[in-house]
């Protein structure tokens, strides 16, 4: 065997990507939830000016890509921006890096701490492999779900339940004009809550002057067998208010279920061996652990209609 | 008291204006802005409650709101 130029070892979870060109490579980094300070930005920048092409690309998932990296240049660029502790991302049949939301440290609308959530999952689940095909997870803040949660194989948005002390009220309106989702309405000068329309957002907990609103529970909705791509899917609802440090066992669950239900299927994604199975198998399966959060029905991944290839096509 | 009208001001330019005229008021002096339906009405008075002041109630009249408040201590 002819001796070895570069460790094979980090080329372990992926992440360095065939290029067009000749021993050519793009590196895609792990940022999980986007945020990176900026000395590892720096750092980075050093890098890709040392041995890329004098830009780099911002992926759709919140990562960096050096773009035109030699293979041979690959042990020193893993040595390099591990001075700054950035490590190289993955691709492949694995869970991904888990992206996020700026969550509620600076974002007024958000109601979790979504980038703790991602960095705990990308810290204790990134690159396991799922045996079958790529995993995805998100974390949105709030229900405006800015990271699209339901196009991931397990989204997860920020959600609270919102409970009067109608003795603090003192009957201002500001929540009823806040609720977008026609949730609160004034009867008698007190807000009539509708808790069917009521959607977690936590707005009225926010405008409320007299804190007579407030959270009585916390944490994630969940949808899970989402994806894009050739063939889209929105993922559906499985779990309501997942407490945050439940987030990392909840997606253990759906892996391990994926990983059994989608053996000998081939390189198929979650919400296809939903569709395939029936999504009774997954709730059920998760109901052994998330009893208390888990919805009592949901409905199979919905097809998104592409309208491609063309009807009626020869 | 003093009324504030941001009618016609669009957010953010509309809780940028408030809190400038909030600088020259004392605190604990109750102030009212009136404020256009929709964006305005959500996002200001949550936007002036997280900057400590005290919100105090809000009152529709002819398609537009009264927003009624007492300046916090900075």
């Amino acid at each position: 065997m002819a001796e070895q130029k570069i460790d094979l070892r980090n080329l372990k979870a992926g992440g360095f990507i065939k290029e067009r060109g000749k021993d050519l490579f793009t590196v895609r980094l792990r940022v999980p939830g986007g945020r990176l300070s900026v000395d590892r930005l720096a750092k980075i920048a050093a890098v890709a000016q040392k041995y890329g092409k004098g830009y780099v690309h911002l992926s759709v998932r919140q990562s960096i890509e050096l773009i035109n990296v030699n293979f041979a240049d690959f042990d020193a660029v893993v040595a390099e921006l591990g001075e700054e502790q950035q490590k190289v991302a993955s691709c492949g049949a694995r869970v991904r890096v888990p992206t996020a939301c700026g969550g509620c440290e600076y974002n007024p609308n958000g109601l979790v701490d979504t980038q703790k959530s991602a960095l705990e999952v990308d810290e204790k689940l990134f690159g396991t492999a799922t045996g079958h095909h790529k995993f995805k997870v998100c974390f949105a803040g709030c229900p405006f779900d800015c990271p699209k949660s339901a196009i991931n194989d397990v989204g997860f948005q920020g959600a609270v339940w919102p409970s009067l002390d109608a003795d603090a009220c003192i009957g201002c309106g500001l929540c009823a004009k806040s609720c977008t989702e026609g949730a609160l309405a004034m009867a008698d000068g007190k807000p009539v809550f509708d808790a069917k329309k009521c959607i977690y957002c936590g707005d009225c907990i926010k405008v409320c002057p007299t804190s007579a609103w407030s959270a009585a529970k916390k944490g994630y909705t969940v949808r899970i067998g989402g994806k894009w791509g050739r063939r889209p899917l929105i993922g559906t609802l499985y779990a309501t208010f997942v407490p945050e440090e439940r987030v990392v066992d909840f997606i253990a669950a759906v892996l391990a279920w994926y990983q059994e239900k989608a053996e000998g299927a081939g390189r198929v994604r979650l919400g296809d061996i939903i569709i395939r199975e029936g999504w009774q198998s997954l709730l059920n399966h998760l109901s052994r652990d998330f009893a208390d959060f888990v919805v009592a029905e949901t409905t199979a991944p919905q097809v998104i209609v592409n309208q491609i290839p063309l009807p009626g096509q020869a | 008291m003093q009324t504030i009208d941001l009618r016609g001001v669009t957010c953010p330019t509309n809780f940028v204006m408030a809190k400038l005229e909030l600088e020259d008021i004392e605190a604990g002096t109750t102030v009212e802005f009136l404020l256009d339906d929709g964006e305005p009405v959500k996002n200001v008075p949550r936007s002036l409650k997280d900057d400590g002041h005290k919100l105090l109630g809000l009152k529709e009249q002819d398609g537009y709101y009264t927003l009624l408040l007492e300046k916090g201590a900075d």
